[in-house]
């Protein structure tokens, strides 16, 4: 029985362990016992529930849950006249995808946190922003209503505002802080006034129901806009990708693994709302070459301007906008076939599959990169390159799990990011080879990046300044090692994970009317 | 049973061939390691590089430092580099404006001209 | 014409409020015109949830008439909500790079760019 009810409303847990745990937080969290104990567990909890919650997704079709209605499944109300007027979440295979993405970076980059962040003062507040913003995330992801994006956005930006500005540095880290949140709080309001042009045409704010009415006049052509350029501007793609940087160098490294995810939320937004928002309406070339647009420009100028930097993880937030850019590439290619059939089902779909395989890719071999880059700011207290060298002899573990995430994200088989890559690749070269072209020389221009990076902190002899430095404590080892590990086992068996995870997410992205009969069937 | 071959459509691509080269090569640089000169002493003179006689420098001195790599990579499209680097000011009202100026082209594509 | 009137205000005070961001340098000032951008938003929602001679759905002596559900408004309420937190987190920003750098000119404030 108890069974049972926790299956049918693992959704609203899923909101509410995480947020209940957060504001328990400053409350019960005084000692460090207890605040480690509040955080992990309520974390650990949170993840069991996104893993049970995917699988059953996975193996049971699109999961509604109905806030306040008497059964879960209600969806639209007798006496409503055909509107859901509930917040609803939705959770199709694309939603648990997300979540499982969610769920394996958050628990890992909370257990590195737990001993990483010990130094500083303030942890009660530190840990109750963060699970504020894991359970934003998960609302973004999940959520089936548009205002309900907005609100999930809101919170994730705001934590995740006060997380970056969490160590003032002199007032740097604040800098980086209020460039993010300014910029987070223009693009919501602009998705804000989306969805009240919605609301003005159609009475609704879920996303079937909108969809389902959707006309493609005048004025969700420019709803359209306003919410594509929110949500680029958020996922950090080139021309908007300014805060970016700021924000992810200046951000503790725990943070900033996670602020990868939540870039990846908005990302997803993105997607939702050009696939299944307006689908086949839209002009799906245009939007299609938009997409592929921005995503180049994100690819090549991410890692050109990764090269010279010094700053080791504004070195890689670089990286995150130019990886971005083949997530971007992938789906694009998809949008822009979006209404031909043909080539949807010989490449279309391929490249939809590699884009969103590259998503969980990407937030496993960045978010081990970005704790990578915390683990060597934490032995030598510096994030600037120029000041490192032979860290390898003193933190082998460190240097084989950088090696790991860093042959990853250049694309060097047998790791994940080569599979990804691939697919993306050989579906983009059939649309058009030029563009496979030049994303395979950021590529290369990503493995010289790393190779410095490499070079210029584990190589060379052991500097005098770092005599004393040791290997990172243990919780922060395993919390890397877990991403590796799920790195290395992408790479060794993608094949059965893209059939049974990246294909089904694909499949619900594509298919608008199947989303939209889940909700509207569930009356 | 988990499947390594990873069929792409456009071909295949099985991790475990190139798990087994890496292997392979693993193995001969054992045996490359194993024959070499048993002699060889951890400590004293012969740890030291060797410069043509001149004192080696010290040993922070001797690393090549993350900001001399790549400069001919950077000094060989220095024009594209030239305008790139100083677009990013790092001054909101620019950063506002990128934004709002990327909303009104994309609004001009896809609304007005189409 | 003058059942428009709101969102040709909705128009001024969006052109005022964007006009204010990317044109002022000082942080408050900027924030201010977040702030009266965030009205038109709100004013926005508001003005599309009005609905002639609609009577609020309040079944207790509810006279006879249509009555009109009230969403638009409670998105007004949470975005004021929402508003009021971002608003209180960014000046608490302003003060502390205040503190720190002494100016609140965005020209000044650029430690982190290229």
């Amino acid at each position: 029985m108890s069974w049972e009810l926790l299956r049918l409303h693992a959704p609203a847990l899923l909101i509410a362990v995480p947020l209940v745990a957060s504001f328990a937080m400053p409350i019960l969290g005084r000692t460090k016992l207890s605040r480690g104990i509040i955080a992990l567990g309520a974390m650990a909890l949170t993840s069991c529930i996104a893993i049970f919650l995917s699988y059953t997704v996975y193996t049971s079709g699109v999961l509604l849950y109905v806030f306040g209605a008497e059964s879960p499944a209600l969806s639209i109300p007798p006496d409503s006249g055909g509107i859901p007027i509930r917040i609803i979440f939705t959770i199709d295979a694309l939603s648990a995808f997300m979540t499982l993405i969610v769920a394996i970076v958050g628990f890992s980059v909370f257990l590195y946190s737990m001993s990483s962040d010990q130094r500083h003062t303030g942890l009660e507040g530190y840990y109750t922003l963060f699970l504020m913003m894991i359970a934003g995330i998960l609302g973004m992801v999940n959520t089936g209503d548009l205002f309900n994006f907005f609100v999930f956005l809101e919170i994730s930006s705001l934590a995740g505002a006060g997380l970056v500005a969490f160590r003032i540095e002199k007032g740097k880290a604040v800098e980086g802080a209020l460039k993010f949140a300014v910029l987070s709080t223009m693009g919501a309001l602009l998705l804000l006034f989306a969805v009240g042009i919605f609301y003005w045409q159609y009475d609704a704010l879920n996303i079937a129901a909108i969809a389902s009415r959707m006309q493609f006049s005048l004025l969700d052509q420019i709803a359209l806009v306003m919410l594509v350029a929110a949500l680029a501007m958020k996922c950090g793609s080139v021309p908007l990708h300014f805060w970016t940087p700021d924000a992810y160098s200046m951000a503790p490294s725990s943070v900033t693994a996670m602020l990868v995810v939540s870039s990846q939320a908005s990302l997803y937004g993105l997607f939702r709302v050009i696939f299944t928002l307006y689908g086949i309406k839209l002009d799906w070339v245009t939007v299609g070459w938009i997409v592929i647009a921005l995503g180049m420009l994100s690819m090549f100028v991410g890692v050109t301007m990764a090269i010279p930097q010094k700053d080791v993880k504004r070195l890689m937030a670089y990286h995150a906008i130019s990886q971005t850019g083949y997530m971007l590439l992938g789906v694009g290619v998809g949008i822009a076939v979006l209404g031909d059939p043909a080539s949807l089902q010989s490449y279309g779909m391929a490249a939809i599959d590699g884009g969103l395989f590259h998503i969980f890719n990407h937030a496993m071999y960045k978010g081990l990169l970005f704790l990578t880059a915390g683990a060597i700011i934490y032995v030598t207290g510096t994030r600037d390159m120029n000041a490192m060298g032979g860290l390898g002899h003193r933190m082998k573990y460190t240097m084989i799990f950088f090696m790991i995430g860093a042959l990853a994200i250049a694309g060097i088989p047998p790791f994940n990011g080569f599979a990804s890559k691939l697919v993306i690749y050989e579906s983009v070269y059939r649309f058009s080879p030029v563009l496979a072209i030049i994303a395979m020389l950021v590529s290369i221009l990503t493995l010289a990046s790393f190779v410095k990076v490499f070079h210029s902190v584990f190589m060379g002899p052991e500097l005098p300044e770092y005599d004393t430095g040791r290997e990172v404590p243990l919780p922060m080892l395993l919390g890397m090692g877990l991403l590796a590990g799920i790195v290395i086992v992408i790479g060794i068996f993608p094949a059965p994970f893209i059939d049974h995870l990246v294909a089904p997410a694909a499949q619900a992205l594509v298919n608008q009317a199947g989303y939209i009969s889940a909700v509207a069937g569930g009356g | 049973m988990l499947s390594t071959t990873f069929h792409t459509g456009a071909g295949y691509w099985n991790p475990l061939v190139w798990l087994g080269v890496f292997l392979l090569l693993l193995v001969l640089a054992y045996l490359f390691w194993f024959r070499g000169e048993s002699g060889y002493r951890r400590e004293g003179e012969q740890t030291k590089p060797f410069l043509s006689g001149n004192r080696a420098p010290a040993r922070g001195e001797m690393h090549l430092r993350a900001s001399h790599l790549y400069w001919g990579f950077t000094e060989a499209i220095r024009g594209y580099y030239e305008r790139v680097v100083p677009a990013h000011t790092g001054v909101l009202n620019d950063y506002l404006l990128w934004f709002l100026g990327v909303m009104s082209f994309i609004l001009v594509i896809m609304v007005v001209i189409r | 014409m003058i059942g428009n009137l709101p969102l040709i205000t909705v128009g001024l005070i969006t052109v005022i409020g964007l006009f204010t961001i990317v044109s002022k340098r000082n942080l408050i000032k900027i924030l201010m015109g977040l702030n009266i951008f965030e009205a038109a938003v709100n004013l926005f929602l508001i003005s599309i949830g009005y609905r002639e001679g609609g009577i609020a759905p309040i079944y207790t002596n509810a006279v006879q008439g249509l009555m009109v559900l009230p969403t638009p408004q409670a998105l007004t309420l949470t975005s004021i909500v929402i508003g009021v937190a971002t608003t209180a987190m960014l000046l608490a920003f302003v003060t502390i790079i205040y503190r720190n750098y002494g100016t609140v000119d965005t020209d000044r404030i650029r430690e982190l760019r290229e």
